[in-house]
């Protein structure tokens, strides 16, 4: 423990023994968190319990049993006793047992106790955070009421607790138990611890290491669970108030302790109060652990080096950010493939609409450079015709001029030639 | 006219150290309570009881690192502040040993008890620093080996598996040793607490503040606090992390009359009146180590030890330790956000 330091005397008075007055001091300053869930039926007396523990009025109203599933409903209270500010959160199940399926009903009261875990792995991870002055809202004890039936524990008191034991205190509590005589209590306490022990349900122990409480705390670990009776009302005795229950046949003393074991219950949250919460903090890197290791961290490489958890986020980091890209270049080239697919289409599409106009034009082209020629050809026939008849007109015109009388001959001769040249 | 290449450097020196604010981490809603009066005594205050308990069965850790020239009493008064042979002087050291060429960083621990508490104190040494003639830089080894215990605890804290309780070996206290030239500050004194004080808490003291008279200590300490002041170096306790008024008030006093403290050192006893006291015999008297009217060791005692030693621890832890740890997450590109959706909702936002 001392990792090969050695343990020099001191010659005079130093003073730091006054260090944990001085650790202290700022614990009184900031005040203590102490959060108290309270799982059970509807009416079992869960308020009336937390009332008569802290001695304080915790006013709340009842509750109604037909909830469709289970609620839990927190409450903050700032308590002073002396120097000590305590913060207290009473966190307590609504609807608990009232349900006519109750297969599920243990997963709010889970879910809750992880979703304080979750908070606070947040908070320790972010990276400008504020652990010293974050309100701890993680749950210290959990108070399970088992119902006074004086048989054994019910179904859901063994799946509820079962479900549960890995992530908080639990401290078994019998409520109503003034409902119960005193013999069948004895019998009803051994039948439940049996019972908790077959099903290894791991209960809070009460810390036996340090002397001057172990012996107290060995005997109240006998006690469990504790039969607790609570009353939010107080009775005249005498001429004190006491916080009792009122019967026709007499008044249950809710502070005597041969009544019931409330004050025990008192003793034994205050003394170990500290345990509780360290033991809390415990549950509380399992849960770590356990969310860290699902994210895929591990505290060793694949060489059983140890392997820093800046370093697998690290290399987390880069494969996702490795796949991403391996993902984003899938996309681009199916992409592009389509768009490739799409311009080959639209080409042959142009293609085959521009074709016919071509070959259109080009025929006509064709078909007036045909009939170009033909006109070409007709137009040289005629003049043919034409240099033709002139050289006829011109040969008759000289016979006629040669021979005036034979006018009849010439005559006809003209009017044939005139004739041809009308119809040319 | 055109400063020159040394004015220019030296500027931008001092500008790269105005200190950077501080991020504030965003504190979060704290619910309000209703209060509830309790009726009667039910025993909650055990807790502090239950607590202190706790504390002494586990101990306590404390580090403590004196920097300063060679011969200014370092070892001595760790001795004299702790009263036993805790200084690396004792353990083996040669006075005739040779100064080094380079700081060296010598960390000795011992474990010490009083009054049921156990303490594992352990003490760094820095022998070479200043006593070069070039000492530009010797503040670095100091500076990489307190980053690298912030950086041992950060691998602790971010196992999977980890400790209950990481060892702490962060340096909780700088003691800076101020030659007692009775003038001013050196440049050396003032860089290395402009660099440091942003990574440790410092506490400068005047070493042998017995070869000054009163009048020249009164003088010498203003002017070293003005000087501190002006180059913008905050010691320890440092204005900004005074929590309330309370805090506020008691550190103003120690800020402005009686830091930096000016102390004398001795492991030796001498018979004064009749009493076994702590003291220097000189010719022309014994100096009491413990007088508050021959030096300041009492209060520098008081303050770091009996007032201010879990504060010191806790400064380092909440405002050091964070400051360390944001920077090196916010160069590694920060831890991933916790949800296990992180690479679905990626996904979806493609």
């Amino acid at each position: 423990q001392n990792d090969g330091c050695r343990t020099l005397p001191l010659s005079m008075h130093v003073g730091f023994d006054s260090l944990p007055d001085q650790l202290l001091k700022k614990s009184i300053k900031q005040g203590f968190c102490f959060n108290i869930l309270c799982i059970g039926e509807t009416g079992i007396g869960k308020s009336a319990l937390m009332s008569s523990l802290f001695n304080t009025n915790f006013e709340d109203s009842p509750s109604t049993h037909f909830l469709p599933s289970v609620r839990l409903r927190a409450q903050n209270y700032e308590i002073q006793e002396s120097n000590v500010l305590l913060k207290l959160t009473f966190v307590k199940t609504v609807g608990f047992g009232d349900q006519v399926n109750k297969a599920d009903s243990y997963l709010p009261i889970v879910d809750y106790i992880d979703a304080q875990f979750e908070a606070y792995l947040e908070e320790e991870l972010k990276v400008i955070r504020s652990l010293f002055s974050y309100h701890d809202t993680r749950i210290h004890v959990c108070l399970y009421f088992i119902s006074p039936t004086g048989r054994s524990l019910k179904n859901i008191d063994l799946l509820t607790m079962r479900s549960l034991d890995s992530k908080v205190n639990i401290i078994p509590v019998i409520g109503k138990a003034d409902s119960i005589s005193k013999t069948e209590l004895q019998e009803f306490k051994k039948k439940i611890m049996t019972e908790l022990v077959s099903n290894g349900i791991q209960i809070y122990q009460f810390p036996t290491d340090d002397e001057t409480i172990s012996e107290m705390n060995a005997i109240t670990n006998g006690h469990l669970p504790f039969a607790v009776v609570g009353s939010m009302e107080k009775v005249k005795i005498g001429n004190k108030m006491v916080r009792a229950r009122q019967y026709p046949w007499g008044i249950v003393k809710v502070e005597n302790e041969s009544h019931c074991d409330t004050i025990k219950l008192r003793r034994m949250l205050c003394t170990n109060m500290e345990d509780l919460r360290e033991k809390t903090c415990a549950y509380y890197e399992l849960y770590r652990r356990c969310r860290l290791e699902k994210l895929g961290c591990k505290d060793v490489g694949p060489e059983n080096e140890p392997v820093s958890l800046q370093e697998v986020f690290e290399a987390k980091r880069l494969e996702f950010f490795l796949e991403m890209e391996r993902k984003e270049e899938e996309i681009k080239q199916r992409f592009v493939q389509r768009v490739n697919e799409k311009a080959a289409m639209l080409e042959e599409a142009e293609q085959q609409a521009s074709m016919p106009v071509l070959t259109k034009f080009e025929h006509l082209m064709l078909m007036h450079q045909e009939e170009e020629l033909k006109l070409e050809e007709k137009k040289k026939l005629l003049e043919d015709e034409i240099v033709q008849f002139t050289e006829k007109k011109a040969i008759t015109e000289l016979i006629q001029s040669q021979m005036s009388v034979s006018t009849h001959v010439v005559s006809l001769k003209t009017q044939e030639l005139q004739k041809v040249s009308a119809g040319a | 006219p055109h400063a020159g290449p040394v004015e220019s450097k030296k500027e931008a020196a001092m500008s790269e150290l105005v200190p950077e604010p501080r991020q504030k981490p965003v504190v979060p809603m704290k619910p309000t309570g209703i209060n509830a009066s309790l009726l009667g005594y039910i025993g909650i205050d055990t807790i502090i009881e239950q607590m202190r308990k706790k504390t002494m069965k586990t101990g306590f850790d404390f580090n403590i690192m004196v920097v300063g020239q060679s011969g200014l009493g370092k070892s001595t008064l760790v001795n004299t502040l702790f009263k036993s042979q805790v200084s690396r002087k004792s353990s083996g050291w040669n006075r005739e040993e040779k100064i080094p060429k380079t700081v060296e960083i010598k960390a000795i621990g011992h474990v010490i008890e009083e009054g049921g508490v156990k303490m594992k104190l352990t003490v760094i040494d820095t022998p070479g620093f200043g006593d070069q003639i070039n000492n530009e830089n010797c503040w670095e080894p100091i500076e990489k080996y307190i980053n690298e215990q912030y950086e041992k605890f950060l691998k602790e804290e971010v196992n999977i598996a980890r400790k209950k309780r990481i060892p702490d070996t962060r340096v909780h206290c700088c003691l800076y040793f101020i030659s007692p030239t009775g003038h001013s500050l050196r440049p050396l004194d003032l860089e290395f607490m402009k660099h440091l004080s942003k990574v440790v808490n410092i506490i400068p003291v005047i070493a042998k503040a017995d070869t000054m008279t009163l009048e020249e200590k009164t003088e010498f300490k203003q002017r070293v606090r003005k000087e501190l002041e002006v180059n913008g170096i905050e010691f320890y306790p440092q204005k900004e992390f005074d929590e309330d008024l309370e805090d506020k008030t008691e550190n103003d006093k120690i800020r402005q009359e009686s830091m930096p403290f000016a102390v004398v050192g001795s492991d030796k006893e001498y018979q004064v009146n009749g009493k076994r006291v702590l003291g220097r015999k000189t010719p022309w008297g014994i100096i009491e180590v413990e007088n508050l009217n021959h030096c300041e060791f009492a209060l520098l005692r008081d303050f770091v030890i009996r007032t201010h030693l879990q504060d010191l621890k806790e400064v380092t832890h909440n405002i050091h330790y964070e400051t360390y740890r944001a920077k090196r997450l916010n160069d590694n590109g920060g831890l991933p956000p916790m949800t296990v959706e992180t690479e679905e909702n990626h996904e979806s936002n493609l």
